[in-house]
């Protein structure tokens, strides 16, 4: 870190390497820990020692995309251009309109960066064009955007090339890795749920053998507590790792499906004292909630579009309910009887 | 293997009529929805759209239209409850 001395003033720049606290911070955000709150202020930054020619990369102010981004630049010298998208990436934070027109317009003028580059060119990442309307800001500030590759992976390539943008450097991606470090989030994420699920079980186990001490409902309990963490983990962790290779497209579709197979798995490992109603239930409740923890996933891909999410969630939702409801209702009445 | 979502629900419409071929949305669009040939931008692989909305949004001569959204259960879910109390667009669920 440092300064970049700039006649009116100065700029702060910023390192290339990555520190253990920015591993650690990076980690916890893919566990949901202060995930929202992890920002640099937005503004303007130098890497290296940037002149009047040097190129200027537009970003996001998450803390997560600064550090791929610096790190990607060691060795150059660019400015960097983060706009205030309050912790948010470049492609949500686009969609949401806040990595903006009027946002990269404001933080132009602002940064007084017009009198700092002799050029007119602003590298804007590719993502972020679902919120910037490239002639509007060539005609609020002579700045022609220049959409530069998805991923700052690439950047290295980008530049040495003349900021000539392959083909594969336009395209989403959505591979293996991609998939894996969204996971522990979604898994975090389904605290709610879960706690839900769980005063479930407790109700109604406590209503079958009519006493609430742990110890007597441990029993009862168990069983359907593991299948559930059974049906989580076949919908936010195996769904998502599988998910090219499921068949069908819907994403309930293909939870249902690795539930039903967890669900037959479950059963076969540990259902052999279990009775039919168990069993019934099992292949109903399953399935639902590893569909329903899948047809979440929806949000993490890069090629689901609302139409279709609407659509589908039009449709699976109330199987999804009516599976849950049937499975629950025929567990008890095996309980009760 | 392959990565692909529902068919024929998407809202993306080209107007080729009033397309002049600047190819700025084969440029935004990360699904390769869109080629200029001809001078002219045409759908080629429309299901592939997400509805990013990054077409129509660059789009100079507005020949593109989409219903932009996040394509995200969650997000759907707050909207139709939002939407019945205040009328608010689907938006994102992630802030």
């Amino acid at each position: 870190m440092g300064w970049r001395e700039i006649g009116s003033g100065r700029v702060a720049r910023v390192a290339t390497d990555i520190t253990l606290p920015d591993r650690l911070g990076g980690w916890g955000v893919r566990w949901g820990i202060n995930r929202m709150h992890y920002t640099v202020a937005a503004g303007l930054y130098a890497v290296g020692q940037p002149g009047s020619q040097s190129p200027v990369l537009v970003s996001a102010n998450y803390k997560l995309t600064f550090d791929q981004l610096r790190r990607e630049l060691a060795g150059r010298d660019v400015w960097l251009l983060l706009l205030e998208t309050f912790g948010i990436n470049v492609w949500c934070a686009a969609g949401k309109g806040t990595f903006g027109t009027l946002e990269l317009i404001n933080r132009i003028n602002r940064t007084g960066l017009p009198t700092l580059v002799a050029h007119r060119t602003l590298i804007v990442p590719q993502l972020g064009a679902p919120g910037i309307a490239a002639h509007e800001v060539k005609k609020a500030t002579g700045f022609k955007v220049h959409y530069g590759p998805i991923r700052a992976e690439d950047l290295p390539e980008f530049l040495d090339r003349g900021m000539e943008v392959t083909p594969a450097m336009r395209r989403a991606r959505f591979n293996l890795r991609d998939r894996l470090v969204l996971i522990p989030v979604e898994v975090v994420q389904a605290w709610k749920p879960t706690l839900i699920i769980c005063l479930l079980i407790v109700v109604v186990c406590a209503l079958a053998v009519r006493d609430f001490r742990f110890f007597s409902l441990l029993p009862v309990g168990l069983p359907p507590t593991v299948l559930y963490l059974v049906a989580l983990l076949a919908g936010s962790v195996v769904t998502p790792i599988l998910l090219p290779w499921i068949p069908g497209r819907a994403f309930s579709l293909k939870g249902a499906q690795v539930g039903l197979l967890s669900a037959i798995l479950a059963a076969l490992v540990m259902g052999s004292t279990w009775k039919v109603a168990d069993l019934v239930a099992l292949l109903f409740v399953v399935p639902a909630i590893t569909a329903y923890f899948a047809l979440n996933f929806t949000g993490c891909t890069t090629f689901t579009s609302l139409s279709g999410v609407e659509k589908e969630m039009r449709i699976a939702l109330p199987v999804i309910i009516l599976a849950f409801v049937v499975g629950v209702v025929v567990w008890t009445v095996g309980l009760l009887t | 293997m392959s990565l692909r979502y529902l068919k024929d629900v998407v809202t993306l419409q080209l107007d080729e009529e009033r397309c002049s071929g600047c190819g700025m949305c084969t440029q935004v669009c990360v699904h390769g929805v869109f080629a200029v040939s001809k001078s002219i931008a045409h759908l080629v692989d429309r299901d592939a759209c997400m509805e990013c909305g990054a077409c129509a949004r660059n789009c100079p001569v507005e020949a593109v239209s989409v219903r932009s959204g996040v394509g995200c259960a969650y997000a759907v879910w707050k909207s139709w409850f939002r939407r019945k109390k205040e009328g608010g667009e689907v938006g994102s669920a992630c802030s």
